[in-house]
């Protein structure tokens, strides 16, 4: 449904950088963060983890000597409901049984009353294991945890024909979200035998559903509210269920709150990164540089359990040809099980292993046909009317050139000379990223949006999408305001408590504005018509319902895989030091194609943010493994980019407005983590002569390479 | 007991001498605005101001503070109308998820106090102990600099 136009005044929110409506409570210290939260008499709670990557739990005893009167220890026998962590596959369980899949698994919670009583009870319980040999590689792995194929044209007999063929191996291994707010929750007894959640989450109806399922509660005595969160990235998508139920299960045995806070160290250790990978191009041209085949196998590193890998999979798979039209498309993707902590959601979800094995394909086949790969781009970007990988004719709002010139064009003059030491280089990268659930997702979830307005210039708009910092609360707002023709103070976004607010599904896959934010807009629009004959109170619900021109085939992976794209294109210098073999990245311009900018400051902030967390993806954010564990967990060891790091940074927003969009816009949350990797390794290589196809490119491999 | 001030305010804690002064601000006077992010000094979420100087609370006895003049981002704010930082980090989009934005501030307001006019270099350097990890440093750097009071 359309969205009618509003009259001219006083609907001016969007498009406006409004102050954002959480802005003075975070520059005053008075916005509660889960940890900020006083709950009187509240014990503290800790997480006893397995120490082997691989066992046979034999037991775990608490000493009668110890005085349990003030601590409380649950183990897998106190779950009342179903030992799971609810999410695609029930094979997680909230703590051990009898399996140890990976290091960190969860065997055995403890509350105290105080710190000093749980450190003293921890030193109380013992636990009794016994090692396996585990599976910690990807070469070794055996077990599938998802696979897919796509499959266009007739890829065999195009790169049979194809005049060159170009094949190259990419890898990457773990990032780490590093939100700077570590994991919590904060579980409070109700007099119905319920339980109340506070915590640091991105997804409250995910946090419910799993809190119900493994506490056998029913629905409506679980109640979760989403703290302030401070930064989330997608690690804040599937852990906090597990940090709830634990928070649940302790509350209902000890009678009482329980605060379940993870320190760095912990958060770092036990939660999801971003999915290690392999990925392997064939890629076919004519000598002209027209592109006629690409073969594409995908393997990730699910680690020990299902969690969101086949998903994480799939929007890899769906990225992974590029913002590229190519007749001929092969893409066989699978996620392996290995003896590790869990891999899953982080900003991009794939797509940044993808589009970076894409990325530099381009590159490599430009070298081989001698071109220009900005020109190779401008031969094979998606156009209005082009057709994707998985058989998707773009229709509208491909803004592929757009962003290409935007970038191009904003980009300084090479001027820096390199010399024997410091050498400087450039390089680009052009990606896309899908806006909202995969395929038939948004119509399965039919998120549900309420607007409504209690009384006389007063309006509530209630979803479930979480403020993590990108601005929900405050887009959200804007975009009501415009769509029922009132002034933006009139409009508030209530908490996203579940008892109160519709679920509109989780703040997850660049879906708030362009998905939930169109259900607003519709809602509102049917609100303000209403109000025309009616008065307040009135309340209107709305629920997706996919478009009809959307179509999407589970089985053969083929169709309509989002209703809309963002485009973003990256130009990075770096400067390299080739005694150290540091890489700096000193400039970064990024275009970007959000369709319709809500707040452009704020787009601005997630381009520039998120730009950032992929040149420390690039460069610096390295996870090193030993026996399953992670080696750097801790802020002291693994290194993400200061102030002195990061580039300067110049964000160019070109719009370009999608007709199914709140007022045109597309989801940006995820795309600025797309980029930026490929552009700093062509980079390197125009500085060097050397092609690194491995992330990140530490100085050790950079040295290494360039020793060669 | 230990005394010293916070925010201009006399405090006086009976407290053990080892304990941290992030503790003692958030539990012991309820003051949440300082956050803790790694515990180790590393992220500088837990930033205050001791005698003027930018701390990490998190590596502080309280004992070490004894006589001290301690500022927190709640010391910032004037009689309910915002410092002029903490105007500009809204104005220029420089807080998004918020849980860095108090320590930021009080590294910012440190440099300001001493450097009135600040580089855009001088503000990297400030801000280089201050973690954030959304922003890409860019719009806090820009209000940074739109505070500067001095020169150009």
């Amino acid at each position: 449904m359309a969205v009618p136009l509003p009259s001219p005044a006083p609907a001016d929110a969007v498009g406006r950088s409004v102050p954002r409506v959480d802005g003075r409570a975070k520059v005053t210290g008075a916005a509660r963060y889960t940890d900020d939260i006083v709950v009187p008499d509240a014990w503290y709670g800790k997480t006893i983890r397995s120490t082997v990557p691989c066992g046979v739990l034999r037991g775990v005893a608490a000493n009668p000597a110890f005085n349990w009167d003030q601590a409380v220890l649950v183990t897998a026998a106190d779950i009342p409901g179903d030992n799971v962590v609810q999410l695609i596959r029930d094979d997680q369980p909230a703590l051990v049984e009898q399996e140890i899949r990976h290091r960190e698994e969860p065997i055995a919670l403890l509350a105290a009353i105080d710190r000093d009583t749980l450190e003293a009870a921890s030193a109380h319980v013992r636990v009794e294991e016994d090692r396996l040999d585990p599976i910690l590689t990807l070469d070794d792995a055996t077990a599938v945890l998802a696979d897919l194929l796509i499959d266009k044209g007739n890829v065999d007999r195009a790169l049979a024909e194809a005049e060159i063929v170009v094949e190259r191996t990419f890898s990457m291994g773990h990032q780490e979200q590093l939100y700077i707010e570590p994991q919590g929750a904060i579980a409070i007894p109700t007099d119905d035998g319920g339980v109340t959640i506070y915590g640091s989450l991105q997804c409250p109806y995910y946090v419910h559903q799993a809190v119900v399922r493994t506490l056998g509660m029913p629905e409506h005595k679980v109640v979760v509210i989403p703290a302030e969160v401070g930064g989330a990235f997608g690690g804040k998508e599937e852990y906090p269920s597990m940090v709830a139920i634990h928070a649940a299960l302790l509350a209902v045995k000890a009678r009482r709150p329980v605060r379940l806070v993870y320190d760095r160290h912990e958060d770092i250790a036990a939660t999801t990164k971003r999915h290690p990978g392999v990925i392997r191009h064939r890629t076919g041209v004519r000598r002209d540089g027209t592109l006629v085949a690409q073969d594409i196998e995908i393997v990730l590193d699910g680690g020990a359990y299902c969690t969101l890998s086949p998903v994480v999979l799939s929007r890899s798979a769906i990225h992974a040809a590029g913002p590229y039209a190519c007749p001929n498309v092969r893409i066989r993707g699978r996620a392996m099980a290995t003896n590790t902590p869990p891999n899953g959601a982080f900003r991009g979800f794939g797509a940044p292993q993808s589009q970076f094995a894409a990325e530099l394909m381009v590159e490599h086949v430009a070298e081989a046909l001698g071109r220009s790969s900005i020109d190779l781009r401008r031969t094979w970007m998606l156009r209005v009317g082009d057709t994707t990988a998985t058989g998707q004719t773009l229709s509208e709002s491909v803004g592929t050139e757009l962003v290409l010139d935007a970038a191009l064009g904003n980009a300084r003059p090479v001027s820096l000379p390199s010399d024997p030491v410091r050498r400087h280089g450039r390089g680009v990268s052009l990606v896309f990223h899908g806006s909202g659930f995969t395929g038939s997702g948004e119509k399965t979830l039919a998120a549900r949006v309420v607007v409504e307005c209690p009384s006389n210039n007063e309006y509530r708009v209630l979803t479930s999408q979480t403020e993590m910092g990108q601005g929900t609360t405050t887009i959200l707002a804007q975009i009501a305001a415009d769509a029922l023709g009132v002034p933006l103070d009139q409009v508030t976004v209530p908490p996203q408590d579940t008892s109160v607010v519709p679920n509109s599904g989780p703040t997850v896959a660049s879906r708030t504005v362009m998905i939930v934010g169109q259900l607003v807009a519709q809602a509102a629009a049917e609100l303000r018509q209403r109000l025309e004959s009616e008065r307040p109170p009135l309340r209107v619900e709305k629920a997706y319902v996919q478009p009809s021109w959307i179509h999407w085939n589970d089985a053969q992976y083929r169709g309509d895989a989002y209703p809309a794209y963002a485009f973003a294109c990256v130009v990075a210098d770096v400067e390299i030091d080739t005694d150290t073999g540091e890489v700096r990245v000193t400039d970064l311009v990024a275009a970007l194609d959000p369709g319709k900018a809500i707040h452009p400051v704020m787009v601005e902030g997630q381009m520039e943010g998120g730009v950032l967390q992929a040149v420390g993806y690039a460069t610096v954010e390295e996870m090193k493994m030993e026996d399953g564990g992670y080696v750097n967990d801790r802020l002291a060891t693994y290194i993400i980019p200061t102030s002195l790091d990061a580039p300067r940074i110049k964000t160019v927003l070109v719009e370009n407005p999608y007709s199914g969009g709140p007022f045109g816009a597309k989801g940006i949350g995820e795309i600025p983590m797309d980029c930026p990797a490929p552009a700093v390794i062509a980079a390197i290589h125009d500085a060097t002569g050397v092609w690194l196809d491995e992330l990140p490119a530490t100085p050790e491999k950079l040295l290494a390479a360039m020793s060669t | 007991m230990t005394a010293f001030t916070v925010n201009g305010l006399p405090v006086t804690v009976d407290v053990p001498g080892a304990r941290r002064l992030l503790d003692v601000l958030r539990e012991d006077l309820r003051m949440t605005g300082t956050k803790e992010g790694c515990g180790e000094g590393e992220c500088g979420a837990c930033s205050v101001l001791i005698d003027g100087d930018v701390v990490n609370s998190c590596l502080v006895a309280v004992g070490q503070v004894e006589g001290c003049a301690v500022l927190t981002v709640e010391g910032l704010e004037r009689r309910g109308r915002l410092a002029p930082l903490q105007q500009a980090f809204i104005d220029h989009g420089a807080a998004q998820c918020g849980i860095c934005t108090p320590g930021m501030l009080l590294a910012a307001h440190a440099l300001l106090a001493r450097t009135p006019s600040p580089s855009h270099d001088q503000v990297r350097e400030a801000i280089a102990g201050n973690l954030c990890r959304c922003t890409g440093y860019t719009k806090i750097i820009e209000a940074v600099l739109a505070c500067r009071t001095r020169g150009s």
